[in-house]
């Protein structure tokens, strides 16, 4: 993977969503996972509310269902911990299928279950439709520090590079008879881990001198790109691209006022 | 030179590597250049060497030589602390070296240090953006050294996509952009297949930079430096014709340089 080509997360397509400016939808982003956080967890129907609109962007950015649900299975550890709430936790307890269960567990459940779920589809969504050197052009914008975008800059562009020594020094591992299938085997892959943080801290020292050499003096240079939108285009598609953080505002709100 | 300029849309522009006004300084000059690492290990030892205008001089010897540590003193990222060290008249010091690394252009041995931006167009730019250029002047430069390189259309590529042969011309590309002018080159042609070594020696041949060369490559020095300057142990060993220093046979021998089986020197 690498900056300038996204990754398993970005899927390349010219949707409006993918058009958006990459700062207009990293805040809309923050806005509705914060709203998701905020509503109260026994407001059912406003997750559905939240579901909803989530999938309707999805379908405006023609993210395949199954893409999205393979990429939601990196939640499957907090989904244990959320199965294991309902018979763990005390209080009150109801019967579901002849199992006798939490009451505040399963809320509990639902709650990590719903926001995490909601919040994880949330970032795929912002993901697929923006290449990973488009978040670090949006987050430019919003202002964020240059030195925090240098370092993520440089770790995009060279975590390929580190992924492809480890590759290598796996293989000259495997060829030498090393086959570390149980734990008491990890020694050489142990040792590989620290040889690849050693060779890894040497490049980046050469990475400095080759950069310093071009005149870099702890600036990051400005990307020189022409404006390609009008202002009043701007206004307009600030107002729709945030559109789903206010949407979102709006049930959050209705939720906690209800409840 | 000039063939590349028309080339590279006009004869108004300025060369890719600039000539510099005053054609009686030589374009490097160094003497009495001594250097020991931290743990005092004398890494070079009362180091002279003259490059002169339009020069492409190879910089030999054996691994340890002190050739890496010499070409870091040159746009003085290891700064000269024994040793007279110019650049075009310019003396390498301190209040000099924004100046210094825009003439002096270093081309590191892997590419892949010298390449970190996202794009190939933006590596190319960020030399010349540190050294203020900005707007339409940019986008010319950024134009001008990726077309001398041939790589044109791989602008908005990332480095990490393209060949070793093509990541070796993007990096020479990012400092040409600088305006250099003396081109050092640190094992160009290491890492690169047959036809990608011959390709980036026309090119080299075509830029016809003042340059300094280190290589293990024997031929490669003969190919494209008519001056070779040996160094070992931290000292100039010799300074000769290259044809001439690599027929000494005896001389290569006792620095622990060998051409390659069946290659004659003509």
């Amino acid at each position: 993977m690498s900056a300038g080509d996204g990754g398993v997360l970005h899927l390349p397509g010219d949707s409006a969503l993918h058009r958006l400016a990459p700062q207009i939808k990293l805040l809309a982003a923050f806005g509705v996972v914060l709203c998701v956080v905020a509503t109260p967890r026994a407001a059912f129907w406003a997750f559905g509310g939240f579901a909803l609109l989530l999938g309707a962007l999805a379908a405006v950015a023609r993210i395949p269902p199954g893409w999205l649900a393979r990429r939601l299975l990196i939640e499957l550890p907090f989904v244990v911990l959320a199965l294991v709430l309902p018979f763990a936790l005390g209080g009150e307890r109801t019967e579901v299928a002849g199992l006798a269960l939490s009451v505040p567990g399963l809320l509990a459940a639902w709650n990590i279950l719903a926001k995490g779920t909601l919040g994880l589809f949330c970032s795929l969504t912002l993901a697929a439709t923006t290449s990973p050197r488009e978040l670090l052009l949006g987050l430019q914008r919003l202002r964020t520090p240059t030195t925090l975008i240098m370092i993520s800059s440089l770790m995009l562009r060279y975590v390929g590079v580190v992924i492809g020594e480890a590759g290598r020094m796996r293989l000259a591992r495997i060829s030498r008879g090393d086959s570390p299938r149980f734990l008491w085997q990890a020694n050489a892959t142990a040792r590989g881990v620290g040889t690849l943080f050693l060779r890894c801290y040497e490049r980046g020292e050469r990475v400095h001198l080759a950069m310093v050499a071009r005149g870099w003096s702890g600036e990051l240079p400005e990307p020189n790109e022409p404006r390609q939108v009008t202002r009043g285009q701007e206004v307009r598609n600030w107002l729709l691209g945030l559109s789903p953080a206010a949407t979102s505002a709006v049930i959050a709100g209705v939720a906690v006022w209800t409840s | 030179m000039d063939e590349l300029n028309e080339k590279a849309g006009g004869t108004e522009t300025a060369p890719l590597i600039s000539r510099g006004n005053d054609a009686a300084n030589p374009v490097l000059e160094l003497s009495g250049l001594t250097y020991s690492y931290p743990d005092g290990t004398e890494a070079l030892h009362r180091i002279g060497l003259r490059v002169e205008q339009g020069e492409r001089v190879a910089l030999l010897g054996p691994n340890g030589a002190g050739k890496t540590t010499l070409t870091l003193h040159l746009n003085g990222i290891i700064p000269a602390r024994q040793g007279h060290l110019a650049i075009d008249g310019l003396e390498v010091a301190e209040p000099n070296l924004r100046e210094i690394r825009r003439m002096v252009g270093l081309v590191f041995q892997d590419p892949e240090d010298q390449l970190f931006m996202p794009t190939v167009r933006e590596d190319v730019a960020f030399g010349p953006i540190n050294f203020g250029v900005r707007g339409t002047d940019l986008e010319e430069r950024v134009r001008r050294a990726l077309e001398a390189v041939g790589m044109t259309e791989h602008a908005d590529r990332a480095p990490l996509r393209l060949s070793g042969g093509q990541r070796k011309r993007v990096a020479l590309a990012t400092v040409l952009a600088c305006d250099p002018r003396l081109l050092v080159l640190d094992e160009p042609s290491a890492g690169l297949e047959p036809v990608a070594r011959r390709e980036l020696a026309e090119l080299l041949l075509e830029l016809n930079p003042t340059m300094l060369m280190v290589t293990h490559d024997l031929p490669y020095a003969l190919q494209l430096c008519p001056r070779s300057v040996l160094l070992d142990g931290g000292q100039v060993v010799a300074d000769r014709p290259t044809a001439e220093l690599l027929a000494d046979t005896e001389l290569l021998a006792a620095h622990r340089l060998e051409l390659p089986y069946g290659f004659r020197p003509e």
